[in-house]
């Protein structure tokens, strides 16, 4: 896998990526900041006067998505930090997007403008009104092309629907709806109406005190338009039918894996919570992630789920150092490559781990300028948890905790893959085998 | 129920798990009736007054992350769970049952703490509750329930103005009327906080006082005096 291009603005707070998120043909992907701002990148078409910049990623974009709020009732600053950005499937020649911040979110437009008129009767070049007495004939304003101008436009605004703070959208695949999620409710919203959403799920106890359990992803079917997932910090999945009743409080099915009683500790649970959860794209699985493994799970099986990969065992040992350090709330995310035959997700040190589901392969990477100059190839890394250690190999005790890969997406095509690393984004792509296998 | 001080943990325990916390707690002691009678706490014990810290750090935050606190109460629960004796351990948050000095001291402490943490999350959904005024539909209705929106009036012109969809009249004044912060003015918690990964979300928000009687207090503030001669703990790296 070779490294394409790695994109440093300068380093500060605002600019750690938040969400990294390709469209739907993979010619744009979108990142979110902690500032509050989205960049959208482009794909170049590949040419061959140019064969070096084939396929390579530029900034298409960059537009201020939410800005910081204040919540007067609460006496509280709302947290301009994007949280999520979906792209809608594409309907004319224009782009859409949805970003989230905790509370609100915004449907943006993207246009090109590569023309303009030319040849006004009444004004010239620079606008002004000519002196009648100078035009003689009537013409036809021409379109002329222009420097391609990209406008991007707010087309609204879904406020006031959530009280706790938004972790998930999803774009149904109806593309006239799209649903909302935060710790305790889940919202359903069409895309045209603005002032009102229709609550499915609601997790909110009677009694505050009895609060055990959050919402932390969810989801929609990628074909079937009537089912979504949502899980939980207990680490369960949850399919809902919205066919089968207005509140989806009931679910069709319950995923959950039994604890593992010789794996047991106080920190069971928390490293059971699932950070994400995607469907793949044939709609068939689900892959999960919690604190230590990826899960594959088989939507017609819920006892447990068909396929589960170490990400770090290594860290098991170390869990009551990360409870104190909070490093055990990090939530990763995962992703499926375009066949659904690989999956992906970061972890520390600027490591990222892929498993190859049919040869049971793994290889963990590393994003850093250091190990990946442009076109340079990705070496695999390895940590070393005692026992023989080879040359390259890092142990567990030099792992930089700080460092964490939790955004990375997947080309839905092609393998290309888009690794957010704090304020950093790194484009890989695999030349060689560049079609889907 | 107050903590006895003065009472150090042993460096070897401290060792077991790579934090050098001293803790003031009865429950260590071995010449404590209590003690006695129950298991080797020592990693148990260290983890709580962790928990205790993480849970009242989180509730600090002007605007709590529920997952967080959701999973710090309930790892809470595990390690109290734990900690105590055979005996059944009531549900938190019920009233204790008294059957023998161990589970009277343990579960009096429990229901202190329990109805600490009961009353802190109560607050929280009453400060929720607050927010959701403008959007009486919020919780109740029949299922399938819309939700308040922005007024049509909003929408699309006030797109990057404050999401508040409504201002109070009148009753603004009332609301900060029985918010009393003194609790959160002292030094207690700069100490407390280090060993923490640093919390971006610290706002300049108000603090809300939990309702707690003095007794309550006074146990929450045995804990963390206790607690206070915490020496930063060793990241996982070393």
């Amino acid at each position: 896998m070779s490294s394409q291009r790695s994109f440093e603005p300068c380093a500060s707070e605002a600019d750690i990526i938040s969400t990294v998120e390709f469209n739907h043909t993979g010619e744009l992907l979108a990142t979110g900041d902690k500032g509050g701002r989205v960049v959208i990148f482009q794909r170049e078409p590949e040419s061959k006067n140019a064969p070096h910049s084939q396929g390579e990623y530029d900034v298409y974009s960059t537009f201020q998505s939410h800005e910081p709020e204040f919540d007067y009732l609460k006496s509280l600053e709302i947290e301009e930090k994007i949280n999520k950005i979906k792209w809608l499937p594409q309907q004319n020649a224009a782009h859409s997007l949805l970003s989230t911040n905790d509370k609100t979110i915004k449907l943006w437009k993207i246009t090109e403008r590569d023309k303009r008129p030319e040849g006004y009767n009444l004004k010239d070049e620079e606008g002004k009104l000519k002196d009648l007495s100078t035009v003689t004939s009537l013409q036809v304003p021409v379109l002329k092309p222009m420097d391609l101008m990209v406008e991007v436009s707010p087309r609204r605004v879904f406020a006031n629907g959530h009280t706790y703070h938004i972790n998930s959208i999803s774009v149904n695949s109806d593309c006239e709806t799209y649903m909302s999620a935060d710790d305790l409710r889940i919202n359903l919203w069409h895309l045209a109406i603005t002032d009102r959403s229709f609550n499915i799920v609601d997790i909110k106890p009677a009694n505050m005190e009895d609060l055990t359990e959050v919402i932390t992803a969810s989801e929609f079917h990628p074909h079937h338009c009537n089912l979504f997932v949502y899980s939980s910090s207990k680490g369960s999945l949850r399919l809902c039918d919205m066919r089968a009743a207005a509140l989806c409080d009931k679910h069709s099915k319950l995923f959950e894996e039994p604890e593992d009683p010789s794996n047991r500790s106080f920190f069971s649970e928390i490293i059971s919570s699932v950070s994400d959860v995607k469907f793949s794209h044939s709609g068939r699985y689900m892959l999960t992630r919690d604190y230590l493994t990826v899960k594959v799970w088989d939507l017609n099986m819920e006892a447990r789920p068909i396929e589960t990969y170490q990400v770090h065992d290594y860290l098991r040992s170390k869990l009551c150092s990360l409870y104190e350090n909070d490093c055990i709330f990090d939530k990763f995310e995962c992703a499926w490559n375009g066949s659904d035959s690989v999956i992906m997700t970061g972890a520390y040190n600027n490591f990222f781990r892929m498993f190859d589901r049919n040869t049971k392969r793994d290889v963990t990477l590393e994003a850093s300028r250091e190990s990946s100059k442009p076109r340079a190839v990705l070496k695999p890394r390895r940590v070393c948890v005692g026992g023989k250690r080879r040359r390259d190999d890092i142990s567990v005790d030099s792992l930089d905790f700080t460092k964490k890969i939790l955004h990375t997406a997947w080309h839905p095509a092609e393998n290309i893959i888009a690794i957010a690393a704090t304020n950093n984004l790194y484009i890989f792509q695999d030349k060689v085998n560049s079609e889907m296998h | 129920m107050m903590l006895s001080k003065g009472l150090k943990r042993k460096r070897e325990e401290e060792e077991e798990e790579k934090e050098s916390l001293a803790v003031d707690a009865w429950w260590l002691d071995p010449g404590h009736p209590a003690v006695a009678q129950a298991p080797p706490a020592a990693a148990s014990s260290s983890l709580f007054d962790l928990s205790v810290l993480k849970l009242h750090h989180s509730l600090r935050q002007s605007e709590p992350d529920l997952r967080h606190l959701v999973l710090v109460v309930n790892t809470l629960r595990r390690i109290q769970a734990s900690m105590a004796p055979a005996a059944a351990l009531p549900p938190v948050p019920s009233p204790p049952a008294a059957s023998g000095v161990a589970d009277n001291l343990l579960a009096s402490s429990d229901a202190a703490l329990s109805a600490s943490m009961a009353s802190l999350l109560e607050d929280l959904s009453h400060i929720e509750g607050l927010s959701q005024a403008p959007q009486p539909l919020a919780d109740e209705g029949p299922p399938g329930r819309p939700t308040g929106g922005a007024s049509p009036g909003l929408g699309a012109l006030d797109l990057l103005g404050p999401a508040t969809g409504c201002l109070l009249d009148d009753g603004f004044e009332g609301l900060f009327e029985d918010i009393d912060t003194s609790m959160y003015d002292s030094e207690l918690w700069a100490p407390a906080s280090e060993g923490l990964k640093p919390g971006p979300e610290d706002g300049p928000g108000k603090e809300e006082a939990p309702e707690l009687d003095e007794a309550e207090l006074d146990y929450l503030m045995d804990v963390l005096v206790g607690t206070q001669a915490l020496e930063r703990p060793p990241g996982p790296g070393r």
